[in-house]
């Protein structure tokens, strides 16, 4: 014990936080189902379910996003005739879409032997299920592809068969930008059609970002690996002019407590942290002509904006606040 | 209404499921005790694994929310609020018997009550869980309930976040069956077998009440108006027939506003939402693809 004014102090100030706020945290002290201040809702309890989702989703939608983008790339670096880069973009789409992702969302699975059954059923009013088909459709197009685009460069084959691979090559790479897109932007849609306040708000909003940052995602990859081209450096500029647009965008769209997660707590800041990097950030960056920074720095905010917003899915659907404040909009 | 006993749609053996009839639940938290019956009844009968028990300090409800492993759910409101015409006070102990009436008639001072109401699965007109489900695991059976076929489940979680009222649930590590999603079964295999479902047929003042959805949705505005009469004026019906859910199956009848409850005043199925997204998703799709094209056009 301590005697003196500041104990008394200390005292007092207790008193005051206990007569403002109705409740006193401390350290052992388990306020938890205390009945004042009363909590909102049913004794607080969530109006819906947060998403189980774990790590992998975020990292699903930071690789799918990325290799369907490439495949995108790898149509136009073929139409432009750089087989090249044509090459290592189709290396890209194949191993992110067809190996770590398929990989990443059987993980996430409660019963990843049963990964198989999402294919029963086709149900387009299901953006799990399109994902699904889109991710086959994708990793079917984008394989076949680059083994076809390989054999052709190493001329392997003869004469007419070469030419014949080289239009089976030529339709593949066409077919995987065209599931491509898609992969890299259903991912917005899955989980902009929920119950989740922050996350249905931002509907129109997330299918944006999650495809452009899969696209400037690709561009950066590919600069990093060596493609210090002029397409790219556009691509990047592109991608990153966009995403600060939609930093304005969420910070001015604003749908006060219902979406609330996006900006506040921690989720608020992996969600501006995110859009910083891959944004404003990498902007810059790459205007002063730091590319490898800027490429990075869009990377490691595509990354980071897709954690921050499985968080906000987190904390908004635990929040019945939000729920109820957003059955307004 | 009350008391029918062995006559109740509660005890009588059907065949709703042979004859294709929409069934429903009426929860009436009016005549709940708050015996919890029906929610051992559900882990029972379904054989729902024990999922912990921890003191939550809200009232006598240590069950918490409806889950992967909590089918039925008594909720325990204390509310500031009159119950009916009950008299609360020191000076309602006070009067006479003579002056009961006209107390009856007034403000209760201090007003208190206690209310009681058992949650579960809404089985909704238009099923969230159902429309998101990619494995066609979640399907609608004959008697319009919404059944989640364990076996063919592989646990994505996307049911999770498309309930709008947060019912359904992926089960956890380490419990029994773990990695599915779970909700309400109606006690489909009961009613095949012509049984009425085990919380039902439990209920000892039929609060919940088992039974053809039409004569279900007769019967609860009945009792609102009853109550009404009574003194209970914050007596409604929670039945969204005007949201996109378009009604549930499984519906209440609630003293005081929803959201006390937990329920949403305005549930929404996320479907509505997908052509604003998938337009969004189109237009960045192709807006990337004509980027890429000039970026390779203009800049090569």
């Amino acid at each position: 014990m301590t005697n003196g004014p500041q104990a008394e102090e200390r005292l007092e100030q207790l008193r005051e936080e206990a007569w403002k706020k109705g409740v006193v945290p401390g350290k052992g002290v388990d306020v938890a189902g205390g009945p004042i201040p009363r909590k909102p809702g049913y004794y607080g309890q969530p109006v819906v379910k947060p998403p189980v989702w774990t790590w992998e989703i975020p990292l699903y939608f930071f690789f799918g996003g990325m290799a369907g983008m490439s495949g995108v790339i790898a149509s136009g670096a073929i139409i432009f005739h750089q087989v090249d880069l044509a090459r290592v973009a189709m290396w890209l789409a194949a191993v992110g879409g067809a190996v770590l992702s398929p990989i990443l969302l059987i993980l996430d699975l409660g019963r990843p032997h049963l990964f198989l059954n999402m294919l029963r059923v086709f149900k387009h009013r299901s953006a799990m299920s399109m994902g699904a088909w889109i991710l086959s459709a994708f990793g079917a197009c984008a394989v076949p592809g680059l083994i076809a685009l390989e054999l052709h460069i190493h001329q392997v084959l003869p004469g007419t068969f070469d030419q014949l691979l080289r239009l089976v090559a030529g339709l593949l790479i066409f077919g995987s930008a065209i599931f491509g897109t898609l992969l890299a932007t259903y991912t917005g849609v899955l989980i902009g059609a929920t119950a989740i306040p922050a996350w249905f708000l931002h509907r129109t909003l997330l299918p944006i970002h999650f495809g452009t940052a899969g696209l400037g995602s690709a561009a950066a990859v590919l600069e990093l690996l060596g493609h210090r081209i002029l397409a790219l450096n556009f691509l990047g500029f592109y991608a990153a002019g966009v995403e600060t647009a939609l930093l304005i965008w969420l910070s001015v769209d604003k749908h006060g407590i219902a979406d609330r997660a996006i900006h506040e707590h921690g989720s608020g800041w992996l969600i501006r942290i995110g859009e910083v990097l891959n944004g404003p950030l990498a902007l810059i960056l790459r205007f002063f002509s730091f590319v490898p920074f800027a490429a990075i720095s869009f990377l490691l905010g595509a990354l980071v904006s897709r954690i921050g917003w499985i968080a906000v899915g987190k904390v908004s659907g635990a929040d019945p606040e939000s729920v109820f404040a957003a059955e307004r909009y | 209404m009350i008391g029918e006993g062995l006559q109740s749609t509660n005890q009588r053996k059907h065949s709703y499921v042979q004859d294709h009839v929409e069934v429903g639940f009426f929860t009436d938290p009016s005549v709940c005790i708050g015996c919890k019956a029906c929610e051992v009844a559900c882990k029972e009968w379904n054989q729902v694994p024990d999922d912990g028990f921890t003191w939550s300090g809200n009232s006598y409800d240590n069950t918490g929310h409806l889950g992967a492993s909590t089918w039925r759910h008594v909720m325990f409101l204390e509310q500031d609020r009159q119950k009916g015409n009950q008299v609360t006070g020191p000076m309602g102990l006070l009067r006479s018997q003579s002056d009961m009436s006209a107390v009856a008639s007034a403000e209760a001072e201090d007003p208190f009550r206690w209310v009681f109401l058992s949650d579960v699965c809404k089985h909704c007109e238009e099923a969230g869980c159902l429309e998101a489900c990619p494995t066609g695991s979640i399907v609608r059976t004959e008697v319009g309930s919404v059944l989640v076929q364990n076996d063919v489940c592989n646990g994505c979680g996307y049911c999770v976040v498309s309930c709008p009222f947060g019912v359904i649930d992926r089960r956890p590590e380490p419990l029994h069956d773990a990695g599915g999603a779970f909700k309400c079964t109606f006690c489909y295999d009961r009613q095949k077998s012509g049984l009425v479902p085990a919380c039902a047929k439990v209920c000892p003042t039929e609060s919940i009440v088992f039974g053809r959805l039409d004569d279900l949705r007769a019967r609860g505005a009945k009792r609102v108006e009853e109550l009404q009469q009574s003194g209970y004026k914050d007596a409604q019906l929670y039945d969204p027939t005007k949201t996109s859910v378009r009604g549930i199956h499984a519906f209440f009848l609630i003293l005081g506003e929803p959201e006390a409850y937990g329920l949403p005043p305005k549930p929404q199925i996320p479907t509505i939402y997908l052509k604003s997204a998938w337009a969004s998703a189109f237009a960045t799709a192709i807006a990337s693809i004509i980027a890429t094209l000039v970026g390779f056009a203009f800049f090569s």
